[in-house]
């Protein structure tokens, strides 16, 4: 669905938006102004190369960064300076770039650790039944299960709690071509649930027949926004900024 | 045939008791210790001093209010964790970001400011503190006379560490604290208070001093210096565990009581110094403490 300009500021079916975004790690100032924004149901990826800020596009939104300026309104209430545990309960779910599976806690535990922040999440059952590896393996410590494993487990772990603005980074990395697979399959479903989700993404090929939109970022600005529909005659562009 | 090696099974066993029961002191102590660390990293040297605030509440509401040994058991501990979390939120709030020499410095500081106004309002000299009438007297076990008190603090504080492993290791609230412990950022992320956690994680890890305090209050006196010689030997056993494990510092606090107590009897003059001697074996074999992940 090509981004409607003046629906979407207007109604108010916008559940992230995020405008002139600026982020800091300590002195460094990672973000230069981004501009981005997603109605319920859709679908975005952070396309760019290591470093350009995608991920810490992800956390400044989740609060994780030094300091922000700029606007982040989640479902319409205003996110820059709200501490971090507060965010979540807007409906958000992260799933980190290191998965974050806690080594002291069993799968379950894992599972059962955020908070429900909405009502509509799954239930465990409904969970086990999407990842049965992780009903098997419910009381392993979270780092004895594979990559493969701990990646369903940091999914499923948001999927509980009702969050229904998912922030995932770079889900597919380092994982077999079969779990990438069951990965897509489940993001197809979630769309179908009406989910809204940003992705950051290096696996194109995964993600292209998934999003609405592609943005592309780099020196922590959006520097280019791809349709789906524009995808084939953009292809040589977009290489050139992903090209390393 | 212990008699053989020149020493009496009364002996031997006596001293067992009696490092079993500065064992389960070290323990409830160090725990909190544990706690403590393992949530805000910070090596919290106060603790000696926030036990013998314990004791001295536990004094003061005998003198003054009237409240006997089972009030203060519960009071105690309450209002002395009370003033941790106090600490903990305009004080060590403020560390959470800095080096952990802060911390220390911070925390040691408190104990001297703790110990040196209480010493201007009561001395040195200890305070004693009535064993509570329920349990006066004791039993004759046949090697030795346990007073039914030393037997309480044994159970007491075992009863305690057991109740606080479960509510680390099995509970929901336990596993907000591991997770916290481990990745404190992506826990806020999942919309979990984690200062608030921080605060509690604080002021129970100080209750638990407190707790020690009081039963300590009447075995040994109450006195505003009673907790910097204990503490010195409790910070060892946590080395000795490994910074941070919980049931590590159960574990090492009681085996510590014992062989202290061993040591006595077989070597009496090394008994001050076998915990540092064990520390610093330790310390070189495994640096992470035996029951801490390196």
């Amino acid at each position: 669905m090509p981004l409607d300009a003046v629906e979407a500021k207007t109604g108010a079916d916008i559940d992230l938006q995020i405008s002139d975004l600026h982020a800091w790690y300590g002195e460094s100032h990672i973000l230069h102004g981004i501009n981005l924004e997603l109605r319920r149901g859709e679908i975005v990826t952070l396309l760019g190369r290591n470093g350009a800020g995608r991920t810490t596009t992800l956390r400044a939104i989740m609060g994780l960064t030094g300091k922000r300026t700029g606007s982040i309104k989640i479902k319409g209430t205003e996110t820059v300076g709200m501490p971090t545990h507060r965010i979540a309960h807007l409906g958000v779910g992260y799933c980190p770039e290191e998965r974050g599976v806690y080594a002291s806690l069993s799968v379950e535990e894992n599972l059962l650790l955020p908070p429900v922040v909405k009502p509509g999440g799954m239930t465990l059952e409904e969970l086990y039944e999407m990842f049965p590896n992780l009903a098997e393996r419910r009381d392993s410590r979270g780092t004895q299960l594979s990559g493969g494993e701990q990646q369903m487990l940091a999914m499923a772990r948001i999927l509980r709690t009702g969050a229904d603005l998912l922030l995932l980074d770079e889900i597919t990395e380092g994982l077999a071509p079969v779990i990438v697979e069951r990965l897509g399959q489940v993001l197809t479903f979630l769309r179908g649930r009406g989910y809204t989700v940003v992705l950051v993404e290096q696996n194109f090929h995964f993600a292209a027949p998934l999003a609405d939109r592609h943005y592309v970022i780099e020196h922590g600005q959006v520097v280019e926004t791809v349709l789906k529909e524009e995808l084939k005659e953009k292809t040589e562009l977009l290489n050139s900024y992903l090209s390393v | 045939m212990m008699e053989l090696i020149g020493i009496s099974p009364q002996v031997l066993l006596g001293q067992l008791l009696l490092g079993l029961i500065n064992g389960s002191l070290y323990a409830v102590l160090s725990l909190g210790l544990a706690i403590i660390f393992g949530l805000l990293n910070i090596v919290n040297f106060t603790h000696g001093a926030q036990y013998m605030l314990g004791a001295v509440a536990a004094w003061a509401g005998l003198k003054f209010l009237g409240l006997n040994y089972w009030w203060a058991l519960i009071l105690s501990p309450v209002v002395v964790g009370a003033i941790g979390v106090l600490i903990e939120k305009t004080m060590l709030k403020r560390l959470a970001h800095v080096d952990h020499l802060y911390g220390l410095l911070l925390t040691f500081g408190l104990a001297l400011i703790f110990e040196g106004s209480l010493v201007h309002w009561l001395g040195v000299s200890g305070q004693p503190y009535p064993v509570p009438p329920e349990l006066r007297g004791g039993v004759n076990l046949g090697f030795m006379f346990l007073p039914w008190y030393r037997g309480w603090v044994v159970v007491a504080s075992l009863t305690v560490c057991l109740l606080t492993w479960f509510l680390i290791e099995r509970t929901k609230i336990g596993a907000y604290l591991r997770a916290g412990t481990e990745n404190p950022a992506l826990l806020k992320a999942f919309g979990v208070n984690v200062p608030l956690l921080v605060s509690l994680a604080y002021g129970y890890g100080v209750a638990l001093a407190a707790f020690s305090g009081v039963l300590a209050a009447p075995i040994f006196q109450v006195s505003p210096l009673m907790g910097s010689n204990l503490i010195i030997v409790v910070f060892a056993v946590v080395v000795i565990g490994g910074m941070g494990s919980i049931t590590g510092s159960i574990f090492t606090g009681l085996m510590m009581g014992v062989i202290e107590g061993l040591t006595k009897v077989f070597w009496p003059e090394a008994s001050a110094t076998v915990i540092f001697v064990i520390m610093a074996i330790v310390l070189l074999v495994r640096p992470a403490g035996l029951f801490g992940r390196a």
